[in-house]
């Protein structure tokens, strides 16, 4: 035969495998061909087609392993059985930028199933290549890269450390000044995965400036950039004192307020995580946030969104108000409280509800006014009801009962502590007897209040042992009446009454 | 001897008497002086003791004294610590009233501002894609421009039933149609002067393909706007849609001004005496059995004594070596 139909033979062969691959690429970007492909034995058909002579059919053979390995953790592990990562490592130093791109997306697909797979990653010396990669001028090719780093470092701390070894950190900060929105997005995300494990890891990541450039695109106007800067940020500000304060000193606020009403939801939470972390620390952070006006605007996005996305403004507001009275009246003065109440009321996540008992627990418990600023809301019947209910879970009921305890101590207002004569189990009546005990000695007008609404009528009906506390309080509370009330509020005084017209002799 | 002993008991009993003289006085004086030795050292005694007691005394009501000063420095001291908190205590409710105070300006600041910048931001969206929708709608109308309505007959848009123009049909003859070139602004004033006595070529207008005016039979301005003339596409045609029927009619009245003689012309004279019927139109109301049953006459009286027409036949072997006769040796595959 001639030349040209040899060579015909060959163009031939070519023309199949490039269609193999590109309808295999196709079929593999659906997930419902994937088990189907996976039993017909495609691992080990496109693992030699990774080495063809064809540049083409290289890239698109990685991109169809990369979508494989994508959907399904067995193919992503088959792809590290077959021996196919070196390969890829090695073409990742060497290749045009398409076939870079395609195999930081293998990388990526098969590090984003467990720990293990992201270790059989790095151990192929996955972390050197991708580092070059970052330093390659194609935009897509170090997004694809950083991509492939996240996903290596969000696992653990362990990789997280390897992959800051590998000296990737100041490259992704100068990833993050670039131009691109996407390389923006992931960059910062890299940065955010790295963090959250440690201190340490946050401390080397401020190290290199990352909070200044983080900060400079708060007001970028692309949401999901916003919400990678925001979630980066708060992980960082997360682990100690110093780095909260570096992140504050950036002057994120009062920009950051703003992004509280973007329309995305989750950059709000996300703006709200990073304020909760902030606050979390200590006194001084949380008065200047309160300062700034931050708690007002937490508590309107509290009344703007609904479900779980509540959770951080609501553990935010009990944080400040837990490190001081002065926090805690200035969240009271913020019309805090009723939206706190609309929370609980709305609410029906049992974790949400724990959070907000909390929270009420730590505004209530300071002072008299706290108390009364907590009880004037309506909030003792729900907490009451949430500790008694069989079907809250236990943490729920623990931190009601916690918060009741905290704030009953401190409450001087009647009119709320009354219904809870009725209702309260006998560790909560305590409480509420004993200050009862407190106020009704030296208020005249509330001891008779106390008689009109059928309240010492109650506590006569209270069966308490003779020596425990609440008996001593009760005594103290009959104390204040003359003896002929007391008596006639007595259970059974009827039924002595007309004994006592048995006994009598008429004259 | 004896008086020697004798002189010598009576000087004895010369000192015992001397000695019992005295021994009053002496006893006397011996008391005297050892009471007042005694005196002298219980006064000593007591002198001591007395001075232990104030000692004692002394010390004790130091004490007591000190102990009393000190209660009373603790209740003074206690007592100004208390003026002094409560003072401060109502400085301190006096800042944090007044912190409290400037907390609620603040917060009520920063509401309004969130407020201000949520509202514009939320503006801003609803103009852009309120912006995008009319844009789109645009495009719309530049593709459909031909629906616009025109005199002769109203577009889909422009229904007569309908008091005012649909928006679209406004949109429609606002919008410019695509692909237009901008003519010539100076299509409107008729005297163009020709570009014969014009070597430069005009920038806006074409230079002359020839010299001399194109064709013996129109004159040379009406080509040169013909040939000057801008493209401009478009399915908005001149004449009317129904030009042809109009034409047709119009050739139809100038037929009839121009006929003299009203009678049709036949070109048979005969005529047919009757009109025959078809047979399935003119049968009764049954089903007629011919045409589904037979289809041709039957005569049956003529048919009596014949045998039936046969339609098989023994076969012919004319074709029977057909294709075979010749063998395939050496045929072309």
């Amino acid at each position: 035969m001639s030349q040209r139909q040899i060579l015909q033979v060959f163009e031939q062969y070519q023309k199949a495998r490039t269609q193999f691959v590109q309808t295999v690429a196709d079929l593999a970007a659906r997930p419902q061909n994937t088990e189907t492909l996976q039993n017909a034995g495609v691992m080990s058909l496109l693992r030699p087609l990774l080495l063809d002579a064809v540049p083409t059919i290289q890239q698109t053979a990685a991109l169809a392993l990369g979508r494989l390995a994508n959907y399904n953790d067995d193919l992503a592990e088959a792809v590290v059985k077959g021996d196919i990562l070196p390969q890829l490592v090695y073409s990742l130093a060497e290749q045009n930028r398409f076939y870079k791109k395609a195999a930081a997306f293998v990388l990526r697909a098969v590090a984003k199933h467990s720990p293990e797979l992201a270790q059989a990653v790095v151990d192929c010396g996955a972390l050197d290549a991708l580092v070059i990669s970052l330093e390659e001028f194609d935009p897509g090719v170090k997004e694809a890269a950083a991509w492939a780093i996240s996903y290596i470092a969000r696992h653990n701390a362990q990789l997280s450390q390897a992959v800051v070894d590998a000296g990737v950190v100041p490259l992704l900060v100068l990833c993050i000044q670039e131009p691109e929105i996407a390389l923006k997005r992931v960059a910062a995300s890299a940065l955010s995965d790295i963090a959250k494990h440690s201190p340490e890891l946050a401390q080397t990541v401020v190290d290199t400036g990352a909070i200044a450039h983080l900060a400079q695109m708060i007001l970028n106007p692309d949401a999901k950039l916003k919400r990678q800067v925001f979630s980066a940020l708060s992980q960082i500000a997360k682990h100690s004192v110093d780095v909260a304060e570096m992140v504050v000193e950036a002057e994120i606020f009062p920009a950051a307020l703003v992004c509280l009403k973007d329309p995305d939801e989750y950059v709000r939470k996300n703006v709200t995580t990073l304020i909760r972390e902030i606050t979390k620390h200590t006194p001084e952070l949380s008065q200047i946030i309160v300062n700034v006006g931050g708690v007002a605007a937490v508590i309107d996005y509290l009344g703007d969104s609904k479900g779980n996305v509540r959770l951080p403004g609501i553990m935010m507001l009990g944080y400040v108000a837990t490190h001081s009275e002065n926090l805690a009246m200035a969240v009271i003065v913020s019309k805090g409280v009723p939206q706190l109440a609309i929370c609980l009321e709305e609410e029906q996540e049992d974790h949400i509800k724990a959070a907000t008992a909390w929270a009420f627990g730590q505004i209530g418990r300071h002072t008299p006014e706290h108390a009364k600023a907590v009880a004037v809301a309506n909030v003792f019947p729900k907490l009451l009801n949430l500790y008694l209910d069989t079907e809250s879970s236990e943490d729920l009921q623990v931190k009601a009962k916690k918060a009741l305890k905290s704030i009953l101590q401190k409450c001087t207002y009647l009119p709320a502590l009354e219904p809870l004569l009725y209702e309260a189990p006998s560790n909560i009546l305590k409480h509420v007897i004993c200050q009862f005990s407190k106020v009704l000695p030296h208020d005249s007008k509330a001891r008779r209040l106390f008689v009109t609404s059928g309240g010492l009528k109650k506590v006569q009906e209270i069966k308490a042992e003779p020596g425990s506390a609440i008996q001593e309080y009760i005594n103290a509370i009959n104390n204040c009446y003359p003896e002929e009330i007391v008596r006639y509020y007595s259970p059974g005084y009827s039924e002595t009454l007309l004994e006592r017209i048995d006994t009598y002799q008429p004259m | 001897n004896m008086a020697t002993l004798e002189k010598l008991y009576k000087q004895v009993e010369n000192i015992k008497a001397i000695a019992e003289e005295n021994r009053q006085k002496e006893n006397e004086a011996a008391v005297r002086i050892q009471s007042w030795f005694r005196g002298c050292q219980v006064r000593a005694y007591v002198s001591l003791l007395h001075k232990n007691a104030t000692s004692i005394q002394k010390i004790w009501h130091g004490l007591t004294a000190r102990a009393l000063f000190r209660q009373r420095v603790k209740t003074a001291y206690f007592i100004t610590k208390m003026n002094f908190y409560n003072k401060m205590a109502v400085k301190v409710n006096i800042s944090l009233a007044r912190y409290l105070e400037g907390l609620t300006r603040k917060n009520k600041h920063i509401r309004r501002d969130l407020e201000e910048v949520a509202e514009l931001q939320w503006k801003e969206r609803e103009r852009i894609t309120l912006e995008k929708q009319e844009k789109e709608k645009n495009i719309q109308a530049q593709r459909l421009h031909f629906l616009l309505s025109t005199k002769q007959c109203l577009g889909v848009f422009n229904s007569p039933f309908r008091a005012e123009p649909d928006e679209t049909e406004l949109r429609l003859r606002k919008v410019r149609p695509l692909l237009v070139r901008s003519a010539p602004k100076e299509r409107k004033n008729p005297n163009i002067t020709p570009d014969l006595n014009n070597l430069m070529p005009n920038r806006e207008r074409l230079p002359p393909i020839h010299k001399k005016p194109q064709g013996p039979f129109r004159p040379a301005l009406e080509v040169q706007q013909q040939r000057h003339r801008p493209l401009e596409p478009s399915l908005h045609v001149i004449s009317s849609i129904t030009a042809l029927e109009e034409a047709r009619e119009e050739l139809k009245w100038q037929e009839w001004r121009t006929r003299i003689i009203d009678q049709t012309y036949v070109t048979h004279t005969h005529k047919r005496s009757h009109y025959e019927g078809l047979m399935h139109t003119s049968t009764p109301f049954e089903q007629v059995a011919y045409g589904t049953k037979h289809f041709r006459e039957e005569h049956k009286e003529y048919l009596k004594g014949k045998k039936p027409f046969k339609t098989v036949f023994t076969t012919c072997h004319v074709f029977d070596k057909f294709g075979r006769l010749y063998s395939s040796a050496g045929n072309i595959v």
